[in-house]
């Protein structure tokens, strides 16, 4: 099991009471994506970095995303080698946000799989430069082992094809992954409603990291809300201590005194 | 006037522009913003002193909305 305590989510040098952390992407209007992740509850939200356009529009993402209220997790969304990574991490220290990076290092521009022979190698050198790195992964437990040794702050497997809604395609390895885990684990990519959000809490999961889910939806005010209630109603479920599956009934009514 | 390549265009500058001067020109405002050139960052308290070269790549990023 993960080494964060009971109550709270542990990155680094930060500690998160929401489980839930958002993207600020695919929103329709910078409006609706303030009040998306304020239904949330989240503490911590992903952005990326992009060129400046030459010709700027007046809005700028910062002046809806309150930086007393929020942490900011920069990716490196749209990266396909260890370097460009790098890179885009260093830009993103330099800009004053920090230094808790979600890493991405994507092999394949159909599925957005993270090549992970070189997310390892940019692990590698954002951990010596002192980043806190959050690396998306395969749901592949040697890769997550291979991450933790490296010394990366959490693990982040995906649960299906980033913006697939498809919810957690292997729960098995996910539950493998959490066996095995020293840092927090936190699904990422692949969420698709409430449920699936319960479902990886209640398998043991740190934290749920979505974007499209909300933001996709018809109404993401609405499922802002359905997040975060899901989240919590899940790692509320996985504290209890479920009852066990079995094959055949055990009555709850009395079986003695029948009439 | 010499040759840089700016977010991926071309463009001429005059010759002992600074990277500072060419960062107020794109109108970032208040925004976040980072340097590279030639995929090295530009730490803030120098591009005052950077003065571009022929050639030199240049990227200007600010922060956008993603997941």
């Amino acid at each position: 099991m993960a080494n964060t305590d009971d109550t709270t989510l542990v990155l680094g040098e930060h500690r998160f009471t929401s489980r839930l952390l958002i993207g600020t992407g695919k929103y329709e209007t910078f409006e609706l994506m303030r009040d998306a992740l304020a239904e949330t509850g989240t503490e911590v939200v992903t952005v990326s970095l992009r060129r400046v356009e030459l010709d700027l529009t007046k809005e700028s993402l910062l002046d809806f995303i309150d930086l007393d209220k929020y942490v900011i997790l920069p990716n490196t969304a749209g990266c396909y080698t260890a370097d460009d990574a790098i890179r885009t991490c260093r830009l993103a220290r330099e800009m004053g946000i920090g230094k808790l990076v979600k890493l991405e290092v994507i092999g394949d521009e159909k599925t957005l799989f993270p090549d992970v022979p070189a997310t390892l190698e940019a692990a590698k050198v954002l951990v010596d430069e002192g980043f806190t790195v959050l690396p998306y992964v395969m749901d592949d437990p040697v890769a997550c082992l291979k991450l933790q040794d490296i010394g990366c702050a959490a693990v982040m497997p995906l649960a299906a094809p980033i913006g697939s809604g498809l919810g957690i395609r292997n729960p098995y390895n996910i539950s493998i992954i959490l066996e095995q885990a020293r840092v927090p684990v936190i699904v990422d990519a692949g969420v698709g409603t409430a449920s699936d959000a319960a479902y990886a809490m209640e398998l043991g999961c740190d934290g749920v990291l979505m974007n499209t889910a909300v933001a996709g939806a018809a109404d993401p005010l609405k499922m802002a809300r359905a997040m975060r209630l899901g989240v919590e109603a899940g790692r509320a479920a996985y504290e209890a201590g479920r009852i066990d599956r079995k094959m055949y009934a055990t009555a709850s009514s009395p079986i003695t005194g029948l009439i | 006037m010499i040759s840089i390549n700016l977010s991926g265009q071309s463009k001429q500058v005059a010759p002992q522009t600074s990277a500072a001067t060419l960062v107020a020109e794109l109108g970032i405002g208040a925004r976040k913003f980072a340097v590279e050139i030639n995929r090295e960052v530009v730490s803030k308290d120098r591009l005052d002193e950077v003065v571009l070269q022929e050639g030199d790549e240049v990227n200007v990023v600010t922060l956008v909305g993603g997941g």
